[in-house]
């Protein structure tokens, strides 16, 4: 009854820790995620050059910065004459889209099936549930990946599809330890005893509860999403050329590596920073909706 | 041939355990090194339990991989020359046994894999765990190799971030670990081949043939561990060191140097055990990334060219052979937790 | 009250201030000027509620301050020696061997992952380090038996969760006397024990104080307990002493509202439990004292004179002092 009320003083408790814990690190990552984001979006107006362009006599010219570098080129061209500062900013759309839309995928089929093995913990259902996962959790997530892109043709839809589909059984492992704590708190037992359906309960109390950590799980997810795709497209295995990713340009570069640093370069940075980003963006997060999941020992005064 | 395989799985046991008995010592060696002889009852009702734990998730990822290869398709074509008759297929599918139901066909498939027959490598013409554990060695190694690397920067930096709680050094330790999680392998790979083999060719740029070779890859291979595990023993180590017995030490008036290395380290190395044992998998994972940077002789590299030409015999042996080594791995950590943690042994 | 006695004192504590640093303000004092002599022999107990400043007191004296406390003023002279000007190494050195301490949950003050006889061994091997491992061994055992734990040879193989609380802080004592410390602070060693474990530990206590002639520093919140033990009692309120006195002084002639308090809280033999008068209120959040007389807001007898200054610690009689510009008042509660 008062849970309009509690949730309203909960927005407010939300908005004022916000205030409080306005780190550095996480205004940083805020800020560069939006960048990045933004980036993406507006990608075909803001690139300096044609990303696919091929212009031999161009080809491997440095930074604008060292000698016979171009200041139409500020971060120099590949091994085919491309500018690689437009190359990177589209490569971000590729990213954030396998990064975002896979974390979609895995993150709505293992919350369904973490909600149903924590709200029916114990049973049947709960225990073939977990079986799976441990079976997933067998086998580290790019290998998975891996095994699938053999039987489908690679491609973007593939990597979100193959990725989202490999990588839901942490959410589920994390959702249904949620679920199987809340489940014990006192306004779900007397939910229950008020004779509540389950999908009531779910929808009601367990779902508001499990959700603000999941949310913070889910952010982080998309930074490693990030890294399994770059990882796929440096091994050729990815998006196809000629869509442009960070992996499949850092793999151009590494032929060249002698000889044309910057070209494998760049990527490299171009995918740390935004995983960096993504993470500050989680850990702050964190910060904010779940302060009980805390990284160990940062806060506690004696 | 699976000689070869239990082999090498025999060599990761014997590295673990030195590595358990290492720690022993510190606790006490008599005690812990009998404690599998005094408690063999408890062992092996340990064993089984955890084996019925983990048959149902072998058998589940068997249905999983099987089902990727029924939908996969048809084997009979990339066997078979082009020019193939009707016919040659219709033989070849029927020695195959894929005109079976789909379930026949994976009854057969759980059948062939408990007789350790993963099938022959359409590429190779070998058998296909065979070709894996042939190269299993050259992985194992390059992954101990960095989880070794891994340790022995983790292990002292989030000592010493703990120690040096929120200060600058705490700062920069913090910082360091989460950059080096947020790179990719890849790049930590050919960066170091950018500074270290090229601008300064002090290693070599790829192969495996001498010892000099293995410093790169591990180091490339162990810096996301390393990282991870900074975090990790930075947060065990704030734990524990706010315990009260570490002031007990104190005030017997032991040094600051033994209060940490012993009372501190030793309580919190549970934890860090057990988060060698869960990265080991994924350690696996990333080498088969490292392994293409470095033209590493291991499973990674025969992945990729099964993948290639969809060569799914070996890429099914490759997947167990992981599975069973993540396995393995996880009732090592569940061992060795169990002899550190006097709490578990004697109750 | 002053201290011209030094000489004869084991420990001589004289105007001690400890700090803690706090967040973005100044710092936090929780010791607030406090004195103290402990004689060789004699048991000291410290009294008060927890956030007194009894404990930092204590690990002011110890040289094991946690997380950036740090003493800010005075001296402690320990044999005419002044600690606070002691190396990191020369306290160390101290420690274990002229003074120990004991710690108040015997449940994690002792290493879950050491037997008991590498945690009492490890004590003699710092300060005796030339000892071959048998006579350190011999000697561990004797210490086991010195607390009166049974079958001592088998416990000192045990681990510490394989105890019960009561022989956990036996163990403790163990080590708190392997080095043949002068003075032993023991910090609520009684609390977390049930109470006949309690009167066992205390006895225990008062035998090795009364056969090696320890100095005890004797820290708790439960007046009871100090009836017990003590030879002398400190009462602290707030970082400061509000009352000193024999213990005999103390419970016949109670000066201080807060020492009165305590009393009237305290069960005994004689009142029963319903009659049990708790002082109203909560202990003074130490960063954000009141005005003037920090007990004014929970005190019976206060007026506006309390609000304007701290009251001195006035003497009263010999050797009983007290911090309160009514001494003395309303003490008749007591007695009835």
């Amino acid at each position: 009854m008062n849970n309009n009320l509690s949730h309203l003083s909960k927005i407010k408790k939300v908005r004022s820790r916000l205030m409080e814990l306005s780190t550095p690190l996480g205004i940083i990552g805020f800020i560069t995620v939006s960048i990045i984001v933004l980036m993406a979006i507006f990608a075909p107006w803001i690139v300096p050059h044609d990303p696919f362009v091929i212009d031999a006599t161009k080809r491997l010219t440095p930074p604008a910065w060292i000698d016979g570098g171009s200041s139409t080129y500020i971060l120099g061209t590949d091994h085919v004459g491309r500018d690689i500062l437009s190359r990177l900013i589209y490569g971000s759309r590729v990213s954030l889209l396998v990064g975002i839309l896979s974390v979609l995928i895995a993150g709505a089929i293992g919350l369904f099936l973490g909600l149903i093995s924590g709200y029916f913990g114990g049973t049947l259902v709960d225990q073939a549930i977990m079986r799976i996962v441990d079976a997933m959790l067998a086998i580290p997530t790019l290998l998975l990946v891996l095994v699938a892109i053999v039987v489908f043709d690679p491609g973007l839809v593939t990597l979100i599809l193959v990725i989202g589909l490999t990588s839901w059984a942490q959410y589920t492992r994390l959702v249904r330890g949620e679920v199987l704590s809340v489940k014990e708190r006192e306004f779900v037992q007397s939910a229950k005893t008020l004779g509540a359906s389950n999908t009531h309960i779910i929808r009601k109390h367990i779902i508001p509860n499990v959700l603000s950590s999941f949310i913070v799980v889910a952010t982080i997810g998309i930074a490693t999403a990030i890294m399994t795709e770059s990882s796929l497209s440096f091994l050729g295995l990815g998006v196809q050329p000629p869509d442009i990713t960070w992996g499949s340009m850092l793999n151009d570069g590494r032929n060249y590596i002698a000889t044309s640093w910057w070209i494998a370069t760049f990527p490299g940075l171009a995918i740390t920073i935004t995983v960096l980003a993504i993470t500050f963006l989680g850990d702050w997060l964190r910060d904010i909706l779940d302060p009980k999941l805390k990284k160990g020992g940062d806060e506690d005064d004696s | 041939m699976t000689f070869q395989f239990i082999l090498n799985i025999v060599g990761l046991l014997v590295f673990v355990n030195f590595v358990k008995l290492y720690f022993l010592k510190q606790i006490n060696l008599i005690n812990s090194a009998t404690y599998f002889l005094v408690n063999w009852g408890d062992f092996l009702g340990y064993l089984k339990r955890s084996m019925l734990q983990i048959i149902p998730s072998l058998l589940i990822l068997t249905l999983i991989i099987f089902a990727l290869v029924y939908v996969a398709g048809d084997p009979v074509s990339q066997m078979l020359p082009e020019n193939a008759t009707a016919e040659d297929r219709a033989i070849l599918s029927e020695s195959l046994g894929l005109d079976q139901p789909f379930h026949i066909q994976y009854f057969q498939y759980v059948g062939d894999l408990i007789r350790g027959d993963f099938g022959m490598s359409y590429q190779y013409q070998e058998p296909a765990l065979e070709l894996v554990t042939e190269r299993l060695t050259a992985t194992i190694a390059l992954s101990l190799m960095a989880m070794l690397v891994a340790i022995f920067i983790s292990i002292p930096l989030g000592i010493l971030a703990a120690i040096k709680r929120n200060t600058i050094i705490d700062f920069l330790v913090s910082g360091v670990s989460v950059v080096g999680k947020a790179m990719p392998n890849f790049w930590i790979g050919i960066m170091l081949i950018l500074f270290f083999a090229v601008t300064l060719p002090i290693f070599p740029v790829s192969g495996a043939d001498t010892p000099l070779h293995f410093i790169l890859p591990s180091i490339t291979l162990g810096v996301a561990l390393a990282a991870e595990m900074t975090r990790l023993v930075r947060a065990s180590v704030l734990e524990v060191i706010e315990q009260e017995y570490v002031q007990t030490a104190r005030s017997k008036g032991q040094k600051e140097s033994i209060v940490i290395g012993k009372h501190v380290f030793l309580n919190s190395l549970i934890p860090i055990v057990t988060i060698i044992g869960l990265q080991f998998p994924q350690l696996i994972g990333g080498a088969i990334v490292v392994e293409t940077v470095f033209a590493w002789p291991g499973i990674g590299r025969l992945l990729l060219t099964a993948i290639e030409t969809s060569d799914m015999a070996v890429v099914q042996a490759i997947v167990f052979v992981i599975a069973i080594i993540t396995i393995l791995a996880n009732m090592l950590t569940d061992i060795i937790y169990r002899v550190l943690d006097p709490k578990i042994k004697y109750n | 009250m002053t201290h011209d006695s030094h000489q004869d004192a084991l420990l001589s504590v004289n105007h001690l201030v400890t700090q803690f640093p706090a967040k973005g303000k100044k710092n936090i004092t929780v010791v607030d000027d406090i004195s103290f002599d402990v004689k060789p022999g004699e048991i000291v107990a410290i009294v008060g509620e927890s956030g007194s400043g009894k404990s930092i007191t204590s690990q002011s004296i110890m040289g094991l301050l946690k997380s950036g406390g740090t003493i800010a003023n005075g001296e402690i002279l320990y044999q005419g020696h002044n600690l606070v000007e002691m190396s990191k190494k020369e306290r160390r050195k101290l420690r274990g061997k002229e003074m120990s301490m004991i710690f108040q949950e015997p449940m994690s003050s002792l290493n879950p992952m050491l037997r008991v006889k590498t945690q009492i061994a490890e004590a003699l091997k710092i300060h005796v380090p030339k000892q071959s491992p048998k006579e350190r061994m011999e000697k561990v055992i004797e210490l086991l038996k010195q607390v009166e734990i049974p079958n001592a040879e088998t416990v000192a193989t045990y681990f510490p969760h394989q105890l019960s609380g009561g022989m956990r802080q036996r163990v403790m004592i163990a080590i708190a006397l392997a080095g043949e410390p002068n003075l032993l602070i023991a910090d609520e060693p009684t609390t977390a024990l049930d109470v006949t474990t309690q009167a066992q530990i205390l006895a225990l206590i008062k035998d090795l104080n009364s056969r090696n002639g320890t100095g005890v520093i004797f820290i708790t919140h439960d007046l009871s307990v100090v009836a017990d033990i003590a030879d002398r009692v400190l009462v602290m309120y707030a970082g400061k002493i509000v009352e000193e006195a024999t213990v005999y002084d103390l419970f016949e002639n109670p000066q201080h509202p807060y020492t009165m308090g305590l009393m009237k809280a305290m069960p005994t033999l004689e009142t029963q439990s319903d009659l049990l008068d708790p002082i109203p209120g909560n202990a003074p959040d130490i960063a954000n004292k009141p005005k003037g007389c920090p007990f004014h807001p929970r005190c019976p007898l206060a007026t506006e004179k309390c609000v304007e200054k701290i009251p001195e610690l006035n003497p009263i009689l010999n050797d009983h002092s007290a911090r309160c510009i009514y001494p003395g008042k309303g003490g008749n509660n007591h007695e009835q």
